[in-house]
């Protein structure tokens, strides 16, 4: 259903074709971040605090380094001193100074022969902590007198008077809000809280570290972005980036939370310390949960004025968001994203991001879309059932089209949501029937996607193959989509194009796979890099001929005399071209690098059908159904897994997940049994719509498939649940436990 | 701690190994025998990341010690397909497109080859039953479920 013609000469892009490192991974051959063994290799381990916030008075490491074939500990002290802004918080979070901040915190590490010595040694290093009061509850951290996480922490932005774990502070707005409310029909405020969640990838941060005294090193490890994972490590140890050299495994999942560092400067520290020996880190589950980046918690007042006939009038969003024990919590995107589907002409945003004892938040899939989303959508659900307007035309009447000025200020370029909203309100499970204790929610979403940094590289090889270089870690099939561009531009078979994620020596600086770019912006620089080639190729095709290079055009993979005089020769091929380019000028290639912009933003709708168990509380989803704007599907089967992936990640936000902590501030829940994500046997299948509205920024129209989809689940389960039951959630998790107890509530 | 000399058979072949006590069954194949396909997401039984069976019955192999292995027969990813020949449900989780970054892959095959030696039909109920104890954070598990259903049906058809 694209609205271009482009779509009718496409030979390859939006085929389904089988995944070029389909059968590493199903038979186990694969290598993933603990998948590496060096010769000479150790083994770490790394001491925690088990306090949620403390003193760290001393750390007495002499009775581990005793033990034999323990061969290096570090603390703080063994890192350079100096750091300001993020490179400190990184490097505080890397390893604790004077104060451990959250339960999890690391102090120390150890590296021995084999991992079993080093757990050994971990557990005889002594640390003496004095207990410092703690809070984790963004409203409760963001009162005066709570306990005071760390002074001077506040930015700029923060007006004098705030309390001070207020750290960062926004407000931005246009209209006239309060005579925006005046017009309205019905105006509704109300409070709603999310609680942190993890984004739960499967594979544990794991990686190897090498540094010599010389302040060289290598590092193989599991990350979303080797060039992210050189820079700051080497800014936490002080090192020149340029000296490390940064190999990504396959990664076992990562939405997010791999784009950072967690414990990868330890490996390098411990392999300094340890004769320049190579180091293994791989982080257990509760490690995992404790102490790498899970998102914020967010807690947030709502108020939106509303004609009777639905129209909106104006928005107000005031959000207080805790991101652990550093600033980052992504209040910002929350605020950009909470209205970003709808024609606002008054809307004001004000936001705090507020440190609390919990692991410094890492990005999860579009970071702070889905607590803005759960608050906007489910107010607003809330006004269509006091008006009695249906919700689907409600959205419709104020969605925002190409020209609008969005929520949070820039014109919308080329959109579709109209078209995703039309796609939505006609599928069948819009007119499935409904019974007792059974609901049917709706809601939108929002997500900007990304272009950002980019270097790629491509050459052909003699026997008229591609080879495409990306630096993009290949999370979830892009290996694929590239491939099929590529194939595409070239006019070679699918199976002639090998993409390869390269390390950082081989391609300048990549930003990581992150704000859905992968396949918008490493595709393009390899629909660029490919562009290159052909022209060399038209080039060396036209100095055969004798004719000029421009009387040479290329199509289905080989070059053809074309216009008026070019003369009269068969079309010659890439292969033809490509065996013999020794001889006509030396190798084929193309590059391109860039900060690449063009990027097209993606909104969603999801309808979900649920029954509530009015005796358990238990909310069964029966049906489930994403309508995306994927600009255009390059490789649909995975745009749907990115879909449905993201839908479900969704679900387990809004009905299970959550970060438990006890009155002493320590994690509760560190293990996948506790901390649930959803299993098979909790879902249907997830219905999915690709809808087609492409991006003019892109050579094939792609916008960036994979974040949007977390983004809706929240609001649309807790509209369902309303229609179900008739009791409004707006404090998650919906869990049995909370559903039940408003059940009875509502029932007196 | 003393380590404990093992013979057992791994994928059909005689193997052996010194394990420290302490050491999981995924330890001794992933670090003594070079088997990395099975993998470590837990460690606590709960992810399923690391499924092998130990004669013919699905486990854990976080869950079991290395040293009660011997003297069973031990089948991982590594022993599923034929040479070159993959198991179908190997070529219809990539036909399926039924993973993404693919680590929870080889304990989700290896659980769904289980499933269908002991029931050829299952339901799309069973198999997600089956699979509940097979986290799968990427795909919301509906390739998954298609791929196997897809898998048993072709498999039943060659039978």
């Amino acid at each position: 259903m694209a609205k271009d013609d482009l779509s009718t000469h496409l030979k390859y892009v939006g085929t389904r074709p089988d995944r070029p490192d389909g059968l590493d991974k199903v038979t186990g051959r694969a290598r993933y971040g603990a998948d590496i063994a060096a010769a000479g290799m150790l083994h770490a381990a790394v001491v925690r605090s088990p306090h949620a916030h403390a003193r760290i008075i001393k750390i007495d490491t002499s009775k581990a380094e005793a033990v034999a074939g323990v061969k290096a500990v570090v603390t703080r002290a063994d890192f350079p001193t100096g750091l300001t802004g993020e490179d400190w918080n990184l490097q505080e979070n890397t390893m604790a100074g004077d104060k451990a901040l959250y339960d999890g915190h690391a102090v120390a590490a150890v590296a021995a022969t084999t991992s079993l010595l080093a757990k050994e040694a971990a557990e005889l290093v002594e640390v003496e902590y004095e207990i410092l009061p703690h809070v984790t509850d963004v409203d409760e951290a963001i009162k005066p007198d709570a306990p005071v996480i760390r002074e001077g922490a506040a930015d700029a932005s923060v007006p004098e008077g705030m309390p001070a774990n207020v750290v960062k502070y926004m407000e931005f707005g246009h209209g006239d809000i309060e005579a925006g409310f005046a017009e309205a029909d019905l105006v509704m405020e109300n409070t709603y809280k999310t609680e942190a969640t993890h984004q739960g990838y499967i594979e544990p941060q794991a990686c190897m570290g090498q540094l010599g005294k010389d302040g060289k090193g290598e590092m193989w490890v599991s990350t979303q972005g080797h060039w992210y994972i050189r820079k700051m490590s080497a800014a936490v140890l002080g090192l020149e980036a340029s000296q490390l050299r940064v190999t990504p495994s396959e990664i076992g999942g990562g939405f997010g939370g791999k784009t950072t560092i967690f414990m990868e400067p330890l490996s390098l520290a411990l392999s300094k310390k340890a004769g320049g020996r190579p180091v293994k880190i791989v982080m257990s589950r509760a490690e995992v949960l404790r102490a790498t980046g899970p998102t914020a918690s967010a807690s947030m007042d709502v108020k939106i004025g509303m004609k009777k006939d639905g129209t909106l009038t104006a928005a107000r969003a005031e959000f207080r968001m805790q991101g652990g024990a550093f600033p980052g919590a992504p209040v910002d995107m929350a605020l950009y994203c909470a209205f970003a589907a709808y024609k606002l002409p008054n809307v004001e945003h004000i936001g705090y991001d507020v440190l609390a004892n919990r692991p410094k938040c890492a990005a999860y899939r579009a970071p702070g879309s889905p607590m803005g989303a759960f608050a906007a959508e489910s107010l607003l659900d809330e006004m269509c059932h006091k008006l009695g307007l249906d919700p689907l035309e409600v959205r419709k009447k104020n969605a925002v089209r190409e020209g609008d000025k969005s929520s949070y200020g820039p014109k919308f370029g080329s959109i579709g949501l109209i078209e995703t909203l039309d796609a939505l309100e006609n599928h069948p499970n819009m007119q499935a029937p409904l019974g007792p204790n059974q609901g049917r929610g709706i809601a939108t979403g929002y997500w900007f996607n990304h272009g950002g940094e980019t270097s790629v590289s491509m050459a052909i090889s003699e026997d008229g193959t591609a080879q495409v270089s990306v630096g993009t870690p290949d999370i979830g099939g892009s290996r694929a989509s590239i491939a099929l561009m590529t194939a595409e531009a070239l006019g070679i078979p699918y199976e002639n194009v090998r993409v390869n994620v390269v390390e950082t020596g081989a391609l300048g600086v990549n930003e990581p796979t992150h704000g859905s770019r992968a396949t918008f912006a490493s595709g393009k620089a390899a629909v660029e890099s490919t562009n290159q080639a052909i022209a060399e190729m038209c080039r060396r095709a036209a100095a055969e001929w004798g004719i000029a290079p421009e009387a040479v055009e290329w199509r289905d993979g080989a070059a053809h005399p074309a216009g008026p005089n070019a003369g009269d020769f068969p079309p010659m091929s890439i292969q033809e071209i490509a065996v013999k380019m020794g001889e006509t000028g030396g190798p084929i290639s193309g590059h391109h690098e860039g900060n690449l912009d063009g990027v097209g933003a993606s909104f969603g709708a999801h309808a979900v059908d649920v029954e509530v168990d009015p005796e358990t509380g238990r909310t069964t989803i029966l049906r489930y159904l994403v309508v995306q704007d994927a600009g255009r599907a390059i490789h649909p089967a995975y745009v749907e897994g990115q879909y449905q992936g993201g839908a479900v990640q969704g679900i387990g936000w809004a009905l299970n997940e959550e970060y438990i902590y006890d009155d002493k501030g320590r994690l509760q829940n560190p293990v996948f049994l506790d901390y649930r994500i959803p299993v098979a046997s909790d879902l249907p299948m997830i219905d999915t719509v690709i809808v087609e509205v492409p991006n003019p920024g892109h050579p094939y129209g792609v916008r960036g498939v994979g974040e949007t989809g977390i983004t809706p689940p929240l609001p649309a389960l807790a509209n369902a649940i309303q229609n179900a039951v008739g009791v409004r959630m707006r404090d998650l998790p919906m869990s049995p436990v909370k559903v039940l107890a408003a059940i009875k509530a509502q029932n007196g | 701690m003393s380590k404990i000399h093992v013979q057992t058979i791994v994928n059909r072949d005689p193997v052996e190994f010194l394990a420290d006590p302490r050491e999981t069954l995924l330890d001794c194949l992933r670090d003594h025998l070079g088997l990395t396909g099975s993998k470590e997401g837990c460690g606590t039984g709960d992810c399923g990341a690391c499924s092998v069976t130990v004669d013919g019955t699905l486990i854990s192999s976080c869950l079991m010690l290395g040293v009660e292995a011997g003297g069973k027969s031990i089948e991982t990813i590594e022993g599923m397909a034929q040479g070159e020949d993959l198991h179908p449900l190997q070529r219809k989780f990539i036909e399926h497109a039924a993973f993404q970054c693919g680590y929870c892959t080889p304990g989700i095959l290896v659980a769904a080859k289980n499933l269908l030696e002991k029931n050829p039909s299952p339901t799309e109920t069973e198999v997600r039953y089956w699979l509940a104890g097979n986290l799968c954070r990427c795909t919301g598990y509906d390739k998954i479920i298609r791929a196997v259903m897809d898998a048993a049906e072709e498999m039943r058809g060659a039978a």
